[in-house]
């Protein structure tokens, strides 16, 4: 019973100071997740991981796995709240995957298609919001952008770059742009940078290389997203 | 002003209108203008849905073009794929294709061809052809047809399953896959694939002669009916290779006047701008495109596969060449003009796109892995033109030196057969409608017309801003009070 906590009542083990997430994933259990990523530090914001320990409302990305804790990830209510956040994801922004580059390898439609999501359910905002092309390299298309600060922290912590920050509240929260003018042209960003390999959606893209894989070939044409929790590794998202 | 296009005293006249004209894609009506005796005074196809890409394109990444400008269809998205990337193969500085690529973007072009042919003949027209005109409007669609005809019916499903297959197998998916990229195309063809269509394609072959057979016969009916049903003469335009051979996916463009003569040739499609002008009309979201130096009443001219049987000088394949010479005899030497000869040209290019498909499945290279052309400096601007395979097609970009779209023009195959289609359901009105009491079975004939030339009328809307509107504001009594005027 040492270092051992439940998942929908399976035993999974874990070393002091994973995350129920982090132990999950160790032990092949899937729970989604957008703005998770291991290699940066945990931010709790998409809410898509919300599970119940002991009852109780928590993000599994944030909150540390304690011998004897019953956690409930598989729930219909649970999918259910994930599958309405999904919705809310895709109304906010200006997500039209048939055109989209990153059909195939978006988590934010994986996650659509694992919570079988049919339809948007709420009314689309269809916000304004403009592509930023700037950069010779790299593109952000801020229509797709899902606020998940994954670029800000990989930027910050990892290139040491402090490109990308969020500025503004509720719905008028949207990434911003460390530069002299706010257009990534004009920033220190490189498309090395880590910042540049790991938005979940199609909003940070690689100039000049969208479709080069086939249909069939996509990571989740191959598999769906929940296939990755015997990894921590995410899969290729070009 | 054209005959019929606008009456002199709309106002006093009787409005009849066909809406929404059906077994088209897309939405659009006619409206004809009848006098007390049922004289007609005006006709009119409309297109009443507004698709608007030419704008929305503006601002979105070059690469992502191709893809998402394939969503104005379902019926032939690739021609809209293969007209998109061919330009951004230019913009994106790419040199001639590999071999491979480019026998690979011919063969998914021949099997949409072969789908999109099928299904025009097999599931929209081929129940007023084999059922009639006035026959019971009821069954006057593909299950009528599927119960008197099974074995036809069914020859038509399956020729058509062929060719959504070989798109499948090219370009991921059977409609709106990702397989063409800009610089060539990004999957290889399996050997297990390739084998699977060639051992398919020799009955599609077979059953496209028979098809063609299926028209004569029908034809053969009545000749005279066929040949001046829903007359428009017509200049004729389409793209033709050296040996003046049509070519659906490249070449020259071509065009010829109504009797034959020649009026350009091997013309580079890039310079369409010096050749064509597209006028707006206040009635309709469909351009008027007409050949420049003819001018708009004189100029205006038909593509698709009646102008291209008959621009071209020879087809490349024995089987389908010999079926146009059979078509060429029906005109004694004079090109043909009658909507209804669209069928039998339709089915002598769907016998066509079978040879060529089955030559390219017999291709070593059609299984090659060189996929990718070199890739050089980028540039501004280019002109993709495709044979789609309701016409000559036209895709027109300028990229800024962010990679975004900056300028859109699209002359799709529709737009340009505009004026042609209209001429037609007016010859068809005065000839059938005029004098009569109108029945839903002569409207038909107006129907009838309209689908010889399978319109897609989704796919050719896009004069955003360039439509003059006027709106006018009455009062009760009739009075005009003010007047809105743009454009």
């Amino acid at each position: 019973m040492d270092n051992e906590f439940t998942i929908d009542e399976q035993p999974v083990p874990f070393v002091p100071g994973q995350t129920i997430l982090e132990a999950a994933k160790a032990a092949g259990y899937y729970i989604p997740h957008l703005c998770f990523q291991p290699d940066f530090k945990r931010h709790g914001g998409c809410k898509l991981c919300t599970v119940l320990v002991n009852g109780r409302t928590q993000t599994a990305c944030t909150h540390k796995a304690a011998v004897g804790q019953e956690v409930d990830v598989n729930t219909p209510e649970l999918n259910a709240m994930r599958r309405s956040l999904v919705q809310m994801l895709f109304i906010e922004g200006n997500h039209f995957c048939p055109a989209c580059e990153k059909s195939g390898a978006c988590q934010l439609q994986a996650l659509g298609y694992e919570y079988e999501m049919m339809s948007p359910h709420f009314v689309e905002l269809y916000p304004h919001r403009e592509v930023d092309a700037t950069h010779p390299d790299v593109m952000i298309d801020f229509n797709r952008c899902i606020l998940c600060e994954l670029c800000v922290r990989a930027s910050r912590d990892v290139d040491h770059k402090e490109i990308f920050a969020v500025a503004g509240r509720g719905l008028d929260a949207k990434l911003i742009i460390n530069s002299p003018t706010g257009k990534l042209g004009d920033s220190a960003f490189a498309v090395a940078d880590r910042a540049a390999q790991v938005c979940p959606v199609g909003a940070i893209v690689i100039k000049r290389v969208g479709f080069a894989t086939a249909i069939g070939d996509r990571p989740y044409d191959r598999e769906p997203i929940s296939a990755e929790a015997e990894s921590c590794e995410l899969p290729e998202v070009r | 002003m054209l005959n019929l296009e606008t009456a002199a005293a709309p106002h006093r006249l009787r409005r009849v209108a066909i809406e929404p004209v059906s077994r088209v894609e897309g939405h659009g009506k006619v409206t004809i203008l009848l006098d007390q005796e049922n004289r007609v005074h005006q006709v009119r196809l409309h297109i009443v849905e507004f698709r608007g890409f030419e704008i929305f394109i503006e601002g979105r990444p070059y690469w992502e073009v191709p893809v998402a400008v394939q969503r104005l269809c379902g019926i032939c998205p690739v021609s809209h794929l293969l007209a998109a990337t061919k330009a951004m193969d230019v913009i994106a500085g790419f040199g001639p294709l590999t071999p491979t690529a480019e026998k690979l973007r011919r063969l998914l072009h021949y099997g949409q061809i072969v789908q999109s042919h099928a299904l025009h003949f097999f599931h929209l027209s081929s129940p007023d052809l084999l059922l009639g005109f006035e026959s019971e409007v009821a069954k006057r669609n593909i299950v009528g047809v599927a119960a008197a005809f099974p074995d036809l019916a069914r020859q038509g499903v399956m020729t058509r399953k062929f060719g959504q297959e070989v798109i499948r197998h090219v370009a991921g998916k059977r409609i709106h896959g990702t397989g063409i990229i800009p610089g060539g195309v990004n999957k290889a063809l399996s050997v297990e694939d390739r084998d699977t269509m060639r051992s398919g394609v020799d009955q599609i072959v077979e059953w496209s002669k028979e098809a063609v057979g299926l028209v004569v016969k029908l034809h053969e009916t009545s000749p005279e009916f066929y040949r001046t049903f829903g007359e428009a003469r017509a200049n004729m335009m389409g793209l033709v290779d050296a040996r003046g051979a049509p070519d659906f996916y490249d070449g020259g463009l071509r065009a010829r006047d109504a009797d034959g003569g020649p009026i350009f040739d091997h013309v580079d499609p890039a310079s369409y701008k010096s050749l064509l002008q597209e006028d707006v009309k206040n009635w309709t979201y469909m351009k008027f495109p007409h050949i420049k130096a003819l001018g708009a009443e004189k100029g205006w001219y038909r593509v698709g596969p009646l102008a291209r049987v008959q621009v071209c000088d020879v087809l490349p394949t024995p089987l389908a060449e010999a079926e146009r010479r059979k078509f060429l005899a029906a005109g004694d030497g004079k090109p043909l003009h009658g909507a209804l000869m669209y069928h039998w040209a339709r089915m002598i290019e769907m016998l066509l796109a079978a040879e060529l498909a089955r030559g390219l499945l017999d291709d070593p290279d059609i299984v090659g892995t060189d996929l990718m052309a070199d890739k050089g400096p980028r540039r501004e601007e280019a002109v993709g033109v495709i044979e789609a395979p309701r016409g000559t097609l036209f895709h027109h970009y300028r990229v800024n030196d962010d990679d975004l779209v900056a300028y859109c023009n699209l002359i799709v195959s529709t737009t340009n057969n505009n004026q042609a289609m209209n001429e037609s359901i007016r010859a068809v009105a005065q000839r059938f409608l005029s004098g009569r009491e109108v029945t839903e079975g002569l409207l038909n004939h107006i129907e009838v017309a309209i689908r010889a030339y399978d319109p897609c009328l989704s796919c050719a809307t896009h004069a955003l801003g360039e439509m003059p509107l006027e709106v006018d504001l009455f009062d009760a009594e009739g009075a005009l009070v003010s007047r809105l005027r743009k454009g």
